[in-house]
């Protein structure tokens, strides 16, 4: 039960309060490339909440049963970006071959997940927090669905200031950094509260 | 891309080209290393060091490296160089190391180094490659360091850790904490464009060109279509 608690209190805490879009800038670019329409938004959330929980299972054990063995843990980076990188590709190859309709919706958002900071960094971080194999899963796929939340409220504030008026110079990113900070603003009031619930 | 003289190829990173607040490429550690000048200082050399050597070690190579995996090529160079550099900080920084935290490797995924990879150095002689890497850098660490200082002045009321006490009363805590770092950077976007007019080459929305994945990417997945102007 106690470690019940503890997973929820990790996967309440990844989406919401120390969500990896809103307060740990991780994943910027799809966050402010992808979210203009809320189908393109929620199938890019579904690909990265995947791809994250797929490289966590691979990257875990071996961080902890090759990396750490060896004696080559400073080779972390390389192994991981390699790691996810090819993930990337074979999950689109496997999703062609097994399944056109998913990949036809899914599989359009894949390559550019290979250079998303989100999942290089969930899977460190995974391994900076020292995390178990079943925490890692739980915090990866809390930052998978925290992305998606993010991309899906993100796209219908997009939406909104598509129609209105903006003054010259802050057409484009500007106006939509500014409301991407809104909504971070939003976010911050989640700040304690898994804290005060698992207290 | 007009390349008359090496001078302007390095000068064109700084402010025209300016890859945080014109090509808006590398947002992540723009966003989260900025909460403080010393961070965002050793954060802009860390990627420019990593910039100039990728940029140099990939023009050498750009003969030798199939065009059909060129990026799994960049992306292991830049892991590594990312890797001496990470090692390099912890040895001689260890306060900026913890600092930084993830941010450090996630420098392999920053899209500058591979954009300009990408689009520059696998087309370019070695010298060209090298001042391009090191305005593109300069700039970076220009953009971080005026978006630090904002944000460190006026949210912390102190200049790289030396308070001011005058600011004290005033200080705007949000500026420092995750939505300020967004607003500063909205802000500064329209404000580079004010400044140099409209005239620098604006980018409304992400397009394939200068995306690191275009490489790979064959859908234009992202692409947005009908740019607002």
């Amino acid at each position: 039960m106690e470690m019940f608690y503890s997973l929820i209190a990790i996967l309440l805490s990844s989406v919401l309060v120390d969500n990896y879009v809103l307060s740990r800038f991780l994943g910027i670019c799809p966050f402010l490339g992808v979210s203009k329409k809320l189908d393109q938004a929620t199938g890019m959330g579904i690909s990265v909440t995947a791809v994250m929980l797929i490289a966590t299972a691979v990257t875990w054990p071996i961080q902890y049963f090759v990396l750490d063995k060896l004696g080559l843990g400073y080779m972390q980076t390389i192994v991981f970006i390699l790691v996810i990188a090819s993930l990337v590709q074979m999950l689109e190859l496997i999703l062609k071959r097994f399944s056109p309709a998913l990949h036809k919706g899914l599989g359009v958002y894949l390559p550019l997940i290979t250079t998303n900071c989100a999942v290089l960094g969930v899977a460190i971080n995974n391994i900076t927090d020292g995390y178990s194999f079943v925490e890692s899963l739980v915090s990866s796929l809390g930052c998978g669905l925290g992305f998606l939340l993010a991309m899906v409220l993100f796209s219908g504030v997009r939406s909104r200031i598509d129609e209105s008026r903006v003054p010259k110079p802050f057409r484009g990113l500007a106006v939509t950094l500014i409301a991407a900070s809104f909504i971070s603003l939003a976010f911050m009031g989640f700040a304690g509260v898994v804290d005060a619930l698992f207290a | 891309m007009k390349n008359n003289g090496n001078l302007s190829v390095m000068l064109k990173g700084l402010i025209k080209e300016n890859p945080v607040f014109v090509l808006i490429l590398g947002t992540c550690p723009t966003l989260a290393t900025t909460t403080n000048v010393e961070g965002a200082f050793g954060m802009g050399i860390a990627a420019l060091v990593v910039l100039v050597c990728s940029n140099i070690l990939i023009s050498l190579l750009r003969k030798v490296i199939p065009d059909s995996v060129r990026i799994p090529c960049y992306i292991v160079i830049i892991a590594a160089f990312v890797t001496i550099v990470q090692m390099l900080v912890q040895a001689f920084f260890p306060s900026l190391y913890d600092m930084l935290g993830v941010y450090l490797p996630l420098i392999t995924v920053n899209c500058i180094i591979l954009g300009r990879a990408e689009l520059f150095a696998s087309k370019n002689p070695i010298t060209k490659s090298a001042l391009d890497g090191l305005g593109m850098g300069a700039g970076f660490t220009l953009a971080l360091c005026a978006m630090a200082v904002i944000r460190e002045v006026f949210g912390n009321a102190s200049f790289a850790g030396i308070a001011i006490p005058f600011l004290e009363p005033y200080k705007i805590a949000i500026l420092v904490k995750a939505p300020g770092g967004m607003l500063v950077y909205g802000m500064l976007i329209a404000l580079v464009y004010v400044i140099t007019r409209g005239k620098a080459p604006k980018k409304t929305s992400f397009s394939c060109e200068g995306c690191p994945s275009a490489g790979n990417c064959h859908t234009g997945a992202c692409l947005e279509k009908g740019g607002e102007q």
